[in-house]
């Protein structure tokens, strides 16, 4: 007889002394842990009411404006540094970690229309009402020095916007028409115009750095290559476009804020179609702004709030706002892409988290690895019917609320309308256009 | 069974030829073998062999990306270093006898795979098929993993062997208490208890502890490993079955009235009214709840961590009193005294199956822990194994002389059967494997009839309950060998109890989620999502995923003739119809881009788990419920048309009824 009895020595299993971990043996065998399926949707559920539990974007609000605050400017070497121009003609720099500002100037006489930095660093150029692009050193005066600018150029018309070469000592700006400039001359190095409407803002291509976009007033899109004198193409679109932003990764991707509620995200090669229609704002959007990673982009709206939406999805995923919140007008996601600014009409700047549930400071590897392990969870099962209503559930002020239900009543009006027209007319006869041609007017080349 | 990893064995003699080709880039530490590098001074690597690294090391990258999204990776994955052993040295100049990582065998890497390569890939969207491949590599890649870490399993089963032609059959409990060291001798011991006999007992999940109740009102509580007693009390009433909740710390105790709760020091802390004259109890540690067959009938579900009851069903078939649960997907089987076993879960006012196993009254059934086979007895003194995938029929069948009164399964697959005094078990060929019933693995006599019976998780033992009291038995090969510390450890702290404790509590199964196959949740519900996308084209006015009808570019002059347009056409035309027919003649469902995003059956509302394609016995189960459903209600349509069309004279206005 040959025999053989399970045996443990509990030396193996119990900790030593009490300043020990505990043992923990792991045996992975599928039949030891059953209810994989349902216990994973379990945790998955948990996680995601946990995350909507977390869900405090709010950080800070920086006041010191004595108008409203008309554009931002991100610092591209220093994550810490904002700018800000406002409505009165003062510029003010922050310091977001320690939340206060840093420097005041009083730039122009009038709205400050456009402030953008230098790609080193070392300056940032402003535009006013009161016809004048000027330099600034981003070092704050010497003791005893005037604040003043490096260079102030005067120009013919107003400009209204303003935009710096990522390589180059180059910049752009907008008015009646799109002036490249060079830094060290006082005439632009040319100018070009398509049509006889003001332009509201110019942008730069982060990475083939010689395209710029820019929207004007007559409802279209223009693109440019800096190096050739006429403009490339440009795209009419059923309501004014206010801003656009290229995406950084994707060099020929861009997204339009427009006045008809909704983004819509171009390819720049083929204009006739956009890639994608964002729609969930309920008034006019401002502004817009990539993450870094070109993933996201956030939006400001008149409404009153600011939406983050994924560049591959029509909803939003994110929706901020707050009772004291006015119109916001400018919107910028910080380099880090962990944080968002939003300059609004009540004087204010606000600081909020990209990702709403986030904990900020630094994580110890249980908790990094319990959120990865949570993150995949709720990817995971993100579709389930119980857990997507908990996930996509945000509370909405109640202008906003009413005002999306009012919305979704006309739209589905105007769509029984269309069906009915179809149903009742030859077979063919009325085209099926979808959401997304129905706003292009034309692509002209 | 693991053996050591042997150098080389999984290595085919092709891969050594192609790395003697292929040079590995030299380190720092490694010998110089080019002689314009002696005179060289041993300052910081140059430029140079920076730049001979790095293109390789990219390359490597490259080829490791891409092999996780091929579709079949290979099983035993190797990494760089893996590829030429013979350059693997160590900083002493000692060579590594086993390098890379450990070869894992094909059948262990099978055990921890949770999808079906047998089954292709839906037809879809490209871009669908390869987030579908990727997800599949990734989830072969974790098998793997998981299969690795087998090697570090730190013991192995029990076993018991008779030298050549020796019955394990004859060996008695004395002859192994003397071959076992102290340690297993000690797990051997009687309880005489005459007095308030026959006993049913209970061990907690993890294994360490041990309740038994007798049936003249005593109760007791101990760790049976250091035979320390927790309680010992007399209810002064009738205990029909006793059971651990899902700590030790909680005891639920059927008695002759009504359902008790004791904590772990004989205190009653609930008396539960709504459960009256219980026979038996189940309890399902990850729903958390106490399942009770009652004499009225009844199959009664309670929540034990909100005291809630969950569901009160009544099967029908009178007085209950053998039940035992499928630890696999929770589902609760009742025998029947028409020789029917009926399977139940909460979600589901009727039987989710009714199997007919004997001729004459169930007398015990017992599932495994892998939820394959039933074992049932029956008044008809058979003894069958049923095979609980498929086809719900019998796999083996064995009379006995007196039949089975009481049956259980242990972790690794073997039955032990009570029948009067004796207790018979019974072996298979391994843990997936069901026992056969030709020879009895081992036998033992007790004092008095037998009444309860389990084996105790994670040891090689038996606990009978029998009129003289209890009796723990040494059976070898019985219990898992390697417990998973975080799931139920037996040698857990208070500390560490109270953790597992909350974090089982927060992940608590709702009572809904039983059904018959525990991962339907993970399925694409196809059903309900051709509903929607009906639904959807209803709404719409048109089909949105519509393709539209190919129309063919106009060409240069000259070659867009009408005829040149309808052949291109006519060609496009056959080549859809040809793939088509492709699609169809391998019979699967064709997967919608939503389709990818598994959609659910919707876990508030399953009441009938939602019926997947090319899913076995759960299926006709349910499309036979389904069906009975339909058949009522025609004939309450029929009665209601009967009762109108007699009811009433006809009218012309009775068109418009319906």
């Amino acid at each position: 007889m040959k025999v053989k009895m399970l045996s443990r020595n509990p030396d193996n299993y119990v900790r030593e002394t009490k300043l020990d971990l505990q043992r923990v043996p792991r045996n992975y065998d599928p039949t030891l842990h059953p209810f994989e399926v349902p216990r994973e949707y379990v945790r998955a559920l948990n996680a995601t009411k946990l995350e909507r539990v977390f869900a405090k974007p709010f950080l800070a609000s920086l006041d010191g404006h004595r108008d409203g605050v008309n554009c931002l400017a991100k610092h591209p070497k220093n994550l810490a540094t904002v700018l800000s121009g406002a409505c009165d003609g003062e510029v003010r720099i922050w310091n977001l970690t320690q939340r206060n500002c840093i420097r005041t100037i009083q730039a122009h006489e009038g709205f400050v229309r456009g402030i953008c930095t230098r790609f080193c660093g070392t300056s940032f150029f402003t535009v006013g009402d009161d016809k004048t692009v000027k330099q600034w050193k981003m070092d704050g005066p010497g003791y005893g020095e005037e604040e003043e600018p490096l260079h102030t150029i005067l120009g013919k018309t107003v400009y209204t916007g303003i935009d710096h070469h990522w390589k180059e000592a180059v910049f752009a700006t907008c008015g009646q028409q799109v002036d490249i400039w060079d830094e060290q001359r006082t005439n632009p190095i040319c100018s070009m115009t398509w049509g006889f409407d003001s332009i509201s803002s110019v942008k730069f291509n982060p990475v083939e750095t010689f395209l710029l976009g820019s929207c004007a007033s007559d409802r279209n899109i223009v693109l440019y290559d800096m190096r050739q004198a006429t403009p490339l193409k440009k795209v009419i679109l059923d309501m004014r476009t206010n801003t656009i932003c290229w995406n950084p990764m994707e060099a020929f991707i861009f997204t339009a804020a427009n006045e008809d509620y909704n983004l819509y995200t171009f390819d720049m090669r083929a204009l006739d179609t956009p890639v994608m229609v964002h729609m969930d704002h309920v008034s006019a959007v401002l502004d817009v702004d990539y993450s870094p990673t070109g993933k996201e982009f956030v939006s400001a709206s008149f409404d009153k709030s600011i939406r983050i939406f994924p560049v591959d999805k029509s909803r939003s995923r994110e929706v901020y706002h707050t009772k004291r919140m006015q119109h916001v007008i400018c919107v910028k996601w910080t380099s880090d892409s962990k944080y968002i600014m939003c300059g609004s009409d009540e004087m204010n700047i606000r600081l909020w988290k990209a990702n709403a549930s986030e904990k900020l400071g630094v994580l110890t590897s249980r908790e990094k690895a319990a959120k990865d392990y949570n993150q995949k969870l709720k990817e995971k099962f993100q579709h389930y019917p119980h857990i997507k209503r908990i996930a996509r559930h945000r509370h909405l002020p109640k202008s906003i609320y009413s005002q999306i239900q009012e919305q979704r009543i006309m739209k589905e009006a105007r769509r029984r309308k269309e069906v009915n027209r179809i149903k009742h007319s030859k077979p063919g006869s009325v085209p099926i256009v979808s959401e997304k041609k129905k706003h292009i007017v034309a692509v002209v080349k | 069974m693991e053996t050591a990893p042997k150098p080389g064995r999984d290595v085919p003699p092709k891969k050594d030829k192609l790395q003697t080709k292929r040079k590995k880039p030299r380190r720092y530490w490694e010998e110089e073998t080019v002689p314009t590098r002696d005179g060289a001074s041993p300052g910081p690597p140059c430029n140079k062999k920076n730049r001979e690294l790095r293109p390789q090391r990219r390359k490597n990258a490259h080829i490791l990306k891409k092999s996780r999204i091929s579709k079949k990776p290979q099983v035993p994955k190797k990494p760089r270093e893996w590829k030429n052993p013979e350059s693997q040295r160590s900083l002493s100049g000692a060579q590594d006898p086993f390098p890379g990582p450990a070869p894992v065998s094909v059948e262990v890497v099978q055990k921890f795979c949770r999808i079906d390569k047998s089954r292709k890939l839906p037809r879809s969207k490209a871009k669908t098929r390869s987030r579908l491949e990727v997800a599949e590599a990734e989830e072969e890649e974790t098998s793997i993993k998981a299969a690795r870490s087998e090697l570090l399993l730190a013991e192995e089963p029990g076993f018991l062997e008779g030298e050549d032609g020796e019955d394990t059959a004859k060996i008695c409990q004395a002859d192994i208490v003397e071959a076992v060291d102290i340690a297993s001798a000690a797990k051997h011991f009687d309880l005489n208890l005459r007095q308030f006999g026959p006993y049913r007992l209970n061990y907690s999940r993890t294994g360490r502890h041990l309740a038994f109740g007798g049936r003249r009102g005593h109760v007791a509580a101990l760790d049976w490993v250091t035979k320390k007693l927790m309680c010992e009390i007399n209810v002064m009433e009738a205990v029909r079955d006793i059971r651990f909740l899902h700590s030790e710390a909680l005891l639920a105790v059927a008695q002759n009235r009504w359902l008790h709760i004791y904590d772990n020091q004989g205190i009653e802390l609930h008396c539960i009214r709504r459960c009256d004259r219980v026979t038996r109890l189940e309890f399902l540690p990850f729903h958390f709840l106490l399942a009770t067959a009652s004499e009225t009938g009844f199959l009664t579900y309670l929540d034990v961590s909100v005291g809630k009851i969950v569901a009160a069903l009544n099967a029908r078939a009178g007085r209950l009193d053998v039940m035992s649960q499928n630890p696999y997907n929770a589902v609760i089987h009742l025998g029947h005294s028409n020789g029917t076993v009926s399977l139940w879960s909460p979600a589901m006012k009727e039987p989710l199956a009714k199997i007919l196993c004997h001729r004459g009254g169930v007398r015990a059934v017992a599932v495994d822990s892998t939820g394959t086979y039933m074992a049932t007895s029956g008044l008809d003194h058979q003894l069958k194994i049923f095979d609980l995938r498929g086809t719900y029929q019998p796999l083996s069948t064995r009379t006995l002389p007196h039949g089975a009164g009481h049956l259980a399964f242990s972790q690794r697959g073997l039955l032990v059967a009570g029948m009067g005094d004796v207790v018979n078990i019974w072996a298979g060929q391994g843990k997936a494997s069901p026992p056969s019933l030709e020879q009895p693995y081992l036998t033992h006599r007790l004092s008095g009839p037998v009444h309860g019976l389990q084996f105790c998780p994670f040891e090689d033992v038996l606990g009978v309950g029998h009129s003289g009291g209890i009796t723990s038995m040494l059976v070898p090969g019985a219990g898992e060998p390697n417990f998973d510390g975080l799931e139920s450890n037996p040698y857990r702290s208070r500390k560490q109890r109270q953790e597992w404790e909350v974090k089982a509590l927060l992940e608590k199964v709702p009572a809904e989620l039983i059904c018959l196959d525990p991962r339907a949740l993970a399925k694409v519900d196809v059903i309900s999502l051709e509903q929607g996308k009906k639904e959807r084209i209803e709404r719409l006015g048109y089909d949105p995923e519509a393709k539209s009808p190919f129309q063919p570019k106009p060409k240069q002059k000259g070659r867009s003739s009408t005829a040149s347009l309808v052949k291109r056409k006519r060609k496009v035309m056959d080549e859809e119809h040809r793939v088509d027919e492709y699609w169809d003649g391998l019979g699967l469902p064709q997967a919608t881009p939503s389709c990818l995003c598994l959609c659910p059956c919707q876990p508030a509302t399953s009441h009938c788990p939602c019926v997947l394609p090319l899913s076995g016995p759960q299926d006709k189960v349910r499309q036979s419920l389904q069906q009975q459903q339909q058949q009522q209600q025609q004939q309450q349509q029929h009665k209601e048309v009967k009762a109108k069309s007699t009811g009433a004279r006809p009218s012309a206005l009775d068109r418009f009824v319906h």
